[in-house]
């Protein structure tokens, strides 16, 4: 391990002064805050490739701090440890990977500084990672400006709708609008026709708000009322007196620090005599299901994207993909088992990496000039394979949208642990695409 | 002396602003972005430092200014369908609006209360953002890069993200508003402003109308923080509430006292210190909100006058 | 008539049922900052963060002893008492070197509040983290359930606002506070130790704010940002209440807490917020005589 760090440092002081021509003050800084975050970092376990000649490099927008700290934290441990299996198979297009992270708070006035440093200071050939929307709405478009490919891993519907620029790409996880559109079918079919919404009162929220009520209508279910709740809410029973008695199905979605409260108040509100519950694994990502309070979610169901416990049926590639990332068959670190992850979300980091490799292969990306080609290619892919670089299961992708979409699962609370009840086909979820990347200019 | 004290703080602040037009042909890409970043919020700073640092109020709500300049200009050109241009004029009477009527609002109050009620109104502006957020995109923001169109000088077209257009659109700003705030401080207006930091009272006692003047400082202050709000947005594009939060209050007062609360060139230093100083932390550890805090602790304790301020004390007494 | 009580007679009783819980609460942690401004006029920007570390005390305690009810009185006795500590240590090495200067304190303990968070972040981690309730029964009423435990917040506030009031009215020390906070110079003359009533007023504003994170915690949940929040309602019902006033500092939060519960059942929580600050500005720009009442302006 010390002989790795040492190599690491010559490296990373090869690559830093001879790259550089013009040393500033700030360069200098700049290249001890590389070797700073290569060598005293805590958190990650960066993986290197032996060779150094010629690195692809990534740039990693990370929530290291913030209120996603939480979905940073296992956004880079997968990262590394699909960095470090690329690496070693053979890297990307026989060149090593190597990843430079930098840390945007989980703030939008952050995230366009940390786009901004990546490309222009660390001079990275893609930047990926971000994943709250409102980071992305403030560092895209500054991807767009300096013109370089930027990565999101964000399940929002920013893309897809079209909002953002052509070099913006969520080619490996689905966004909600997917996943509202396919689980709200089974919803309405197999839990009840009489639907509450309790959503948070912002983009997100009134995504799931607009979807579910589109699928109410084509499914023959009834919104029965909508509840919005403040993000900067912390108490929740005067929210609950508003759900009508008539109502079959609670469907809500809240996100923050208040949803353990969340759900504890209401079950205390109902108790024993509640309306069936559908809610999104958001709510609890990171969070032990059997976590003091939450008793009154057994026999609910979530949405998953990827299933947090392990079962018997799962594929070669999702085996092999929890074990490298260090998880265990609950759904936790393997080295902690108080530290859940959010497994629901963290697959598009490894996947995406996967995506990114083979658009270079496929397009013979060598450098900066070649990113039209790789573009173009990207908007060519149909979709990617179930399999150890795509373990969450296979995608269709659409070219104008810039958007993958793949099978969604349903899981039910039951003794707790989450066993998947339905899963949902790729065609459930697609919609018209709302716009047409291929058609702007670069 | 004052017209010797003058020609020194125009020449001084000369010299800096200089160095910075010809910084912008050497620095790096990633330095030179961050420069133009630095001086819009250096901007910021400008303004809150002619109502903390020259007439001795503080505020914990700065960001109301900053956001409503932003909003405006932003809102304006989006749904108005406004040209940059005219978002910039828009965003900056709308904020000398609101903060003429916040300061014939607030300045019944002074001291404590002053700062609470501060806190209170920038609180509420940024409720108030979300309240409405289905026309202001509340929490996520939105992006004017569609919709700012093209600046024109003599004829050719240039983008807002052009980098030398943001450096040499940044440094303008700042020029003006250091030159604004330098003929005011030395001219007879800054002069009772001074007076009315010092001893509210006795300035009150020789005969001026304390509450105009302060009123004429919270609306230049306010104005200010509103254009720099503006300028950001076109500049860098995304408008979103996080600039409204408490945090960009403290901001401007964070860089204020580490520049040197009271100088004109203080709040540019401040800025850029603390800048580079995150950005550099964030390449360490990521807890650079531990460092931030303990800066604040010990510049309170140790350095009170902050930087400049300090220079002036101990050396170059006509710095303004 | 009878329909609209129909209709919203469960929403007004929940409003008050919600709303009575919360005016507990919130006298509580404001109480702290009400003796901290009333007696050693300053503003203290961290007085969240003493409640943020008491609730996060309390989820330590509940980890190490495994057992709500001892974890509970574990982090009833440690967590104010720990935090007493640092406060006094903040008024020793902060305060006190910047001589209680208002707007010099304002800073540092902004400073403070910074330092506090990163540290909580450092050491609890970035995820909130759910505390059980040493006490858990649910009461069903005819429209809806409520937690017992909150009632028990409510009687265990209640208990500790009247502990508070006698040592402010029975005690040596109240008797020093007192005297300190009508007037400091003619204190010291008498020969009341100012400097340690004053370490001790900081550490009995936090101390009371840690207190209270302990006991709400079981209702929300431990993260190393749950002090905002609480902060900017304190200083809302404090300068309605009036500062250094327990009486005021209780009817305020009652007025707050109950039209908090009331306009957030029946119209919109954002608004109900909006409307509180606004307010409250209203009352610090037109109330004669200033914040601290009895002063010349």
């Amino acid at each position: 391990m010390v002989k790795k760090d040492v190599e690491k440092v010559d490296q990373a002081s090869e690559l830093s002064l001879s790259r550089r021509n013009v040393l500033g003050a700030g360069a200098l800084v700049a290249g001890a805050g590389i070797l700073g975050s290569q060598m005293i970092d805590p958190i990650a376990g960066i993986a290197h490739a032996a060779g150094s000649d010629n690195p692809i490099k990534i740039g990693f927008q990370a929530h290291r701090t913030g209120i996603g700290a939480l979905y940073g934290r296992w956004y880079e441990r997968t990262t590394n440890a699909a960095v470090k299996h690329i690496n070693s198979i053979g890297g990307i297009a026989g060149r090593p990977v190597e990843i430079i992270t930098e840390d945007d708070g989980t703030d939008p006035k952050r995230g366009a500084d940390v786009v901004e440093k990546l490309a222009t200071l660390h001079k990275v050939d893609f930047v990926f990672g971000t994943l709250f929307s409102h980071v992305v709405m403030g560092s895209a478009p500054r991807a767009g400006e300096l013109k370089i490919p930027y990565f999101v891993v964000s399940e929002g519907y920013h893309v897809a709708s079209g909002a953002l620029n052509r070099y913006v790409f969520q080619p490996c996880i689905t966004d909600v609008r997917a996943q509202i559109s396919a689980v709200s079918g089974w919803l309405f079919n197999n839990l009840g026709k009489n639907v509450t919404l309790i959503y948070p009162d912002y983009a997100f929220g009134y995504n799931h708000r607009d979807y579910a009520s589109a699928a109410a209508e084509k499914h023959g279910g009834k919104i029965v009322a909508k509840i919005a709740i403040p993000p900067t809410e912390s108490s929740y029973t005067r929210y609950f007196v508003k759900i009508p008695k008539n109502t079959d199905v609670i469907y809500h979605v809240m996100v923050g620090p208040g949803v353990l409260t969340f759900v504890r108040e209401l079950g205390e509100h109902f108790g024993p005599n509640h309306p069936q519950l559908f809610g999104f694994i958001d709510s609890l990502e990171g969070v032990n299901i059997n976590s003091p309070g939450l008793d009154f979610l057994e026999s609910s169901y979530f949405w998953e994207a990827m299933p947090r416990y392990a079962s018997a049926t799962d594929t070669a590639g999702s085996r092999f993909y929890r074990n490298a990332v260090g998880v265990d068959n609950s759904g936790a670190s393997k080295s902690d088992s108080k530290d859940v992850a959010a497994y629901s979300h963290m697959f598009g980091c490894w996947e995406t990496l996967f995506a990114i490799k083979e658009a270079v292969e496929q397009s013979g990306y060598k450098s900066k000039k070649d990113y039209a080609t790789l573009i173009e290619t990207m908007e060519g892919f149909t979709g990617f394979n179930e399999g150890i670089a795509h373990p969450q299961g296979a995608k269709a992708f659409s070219g104008k949208t810039h958007q993958c979409y793949g099978q969604q699962f349903i899981s039910q609370v039951n003794g707790g642990k989450l066993n998947v009840v339905h899963k949902t086909s790729i065609a459930d979820g697609m919609y018209e695409p709302e716009t047409d990347y291929t058609k702007q200019s670069l | 002396m004052r017209k010797k004290s003058l020609v020194y703080s125009l020449f001084f602040q000369g010299g800096i602003l200089l160095l910075l037009f010809v910084l912008q042909f050497i620095l790096p890409t990633y330095h030179h972005s961050s420069v133009s970043k630095i001086m819009v919020l250096a901007c910021y700073a400008v303004g809150y430092n002619f109502l903390l640092g020259y007439t001795g109020l503080m505020s914990l709500g700065h960001a109301m200014f900053f956001a409503a300049g932003m909003y405006a200009a932003g809102l304006g050109i989006y749904y108005l369908e406004l040209s940059a241009m005219e978002g910039l004029l828009f965003g900056a009477v709308f904020t000398l609006v609101i903060s003429l009527l916040f300061g014939l609002f607030a300045l019944r109050t002074s001291g404590v209360s002053f700062l609470i009620v501060t806190l209170m109104f920038g609180q509420t502006f940024y409720l108030s953002i979300l309240y409405f957020n289905e026309f202001t995109f509340g929490q996520d923001g939105f992006s004017l890069a569609k919709y700012l169109g093209k600046l024109v000088i003599f004829n050719k077209e240039y983008l807002y993200s052009n980098p030398d257009i943001r450096y040499n659109f940044a440094l303008i700003l700042l020029t003006t508003f250091l030159l604004i705030s330098t003929l005011i401080m030395f001219s007879p207006v800054g002069r009772i402003l001074i007076a009315i930091r010092e001893n509210e009272s006795r300035t009150q006692l020789l005969g001026y109308n304390v509450f105009y003047y302060k009123l004429f400082a919270l609306v230049l202050s306010g104005t200010f923080s509103g254009i720099a709000g503006a300028t950001h947005a076109l500049l860098f594009t995304y408008v979103g509430n996080t600039f409204a939060e408490i945090h960009h209050s403290i901001a401007p007062l964070l860089w204020t006292l580490l520049g040197g609360a009271g100088t004109v060139i203080g709040p540019l230093f401040g800025t850029g210190i603390m800048f580079y100083l995150v950005d550099f932390i964030s390449g360490v550890t990521s807890n650079y909100q531990l460092v931030v805090g303990v800066v604040l602790i010990l510049m309170i304790i140790w350095f009170p006058l902050g930087i400049m301020g300090t220079i002036r004390q101990k050396w170059l007494k006509w710095l303004p | 008539m009878s329909s609209w009580i129909n209709e919203n007679g469960p929403l007004l009783f929940l409003a008050l049922l919600d709303g009575t819980v919360t005016a507990f609460v919130l006298a509580l942690i404001a109480l702290g900052l009400s003796l901290v401004f009333g007696v050693m006029r300053i503003v203290n920007i961290a007085h969240g963060e003493f409640f943020m570390l008491g609730a996060v005390f309390s989820w330590f305690a509940f980890d190490l002893t495994n057992d709500p009810l001892w974890g509970f009185l574990l982090a009833l006795v440690v967590a104010p008492a720990m935090v007493g500590s640092i406060a006094v240590f903040s008024d020793r090495f902060i305060l006190r070197k910047v001589k209680y200067n208002p707007e010099s304190t304002i800073v540092a303990t902004i400073g403070l509040l910074y330092v506090i968070q990163s540290v909580t972040l450092m050491v609890f981690g970035p995820e909130a983290r759910a505390v059980e309730a040493p006490l858990y029964f649910r009461i069903q009423f005819p429209w809806f359930g409520y937690s017992g435990y909150k009632l028990i917040v409510a009687g265990m506030s209640a208990f500790c606002l009247l502990g508070v009031w006698l040592l402010m009215k029975r005690s040596k020390l109240g008797l020093y506070m007192r005297a300190t906070q009508q007037d400091l110079e003619i204190a010291k003359t008498y020969g009341v130790p100012t400097q340690k009533i004053y370490a001790s007023v900081f550490a009995l504003g936090g101390g009371l704010a840690a207190l209270a994170g302990v006991l709400v915690v079981p209702i929300r949940q431990a993260d190393h940002l749950m002090g905002l929040e609480p902060l900017l309602l304190s200083f809302i019902v404090v300068i309605i209440g009036g500062l250094g006033s327990i009486r005021g500092t209780i009817v305020a939060a009652f007025i707050i807490g109950i039209s908090d519960g009331i306009i957030s059942v029946f119209y919109e929580p954002t608004l109900a917020k909006m409307l509180a600050t606004l307010f409250v500005a209203m009352v610090l720009v037109l109330k004669p005589g200033g914040l601290y009442g009895e002063e010349v302006a």
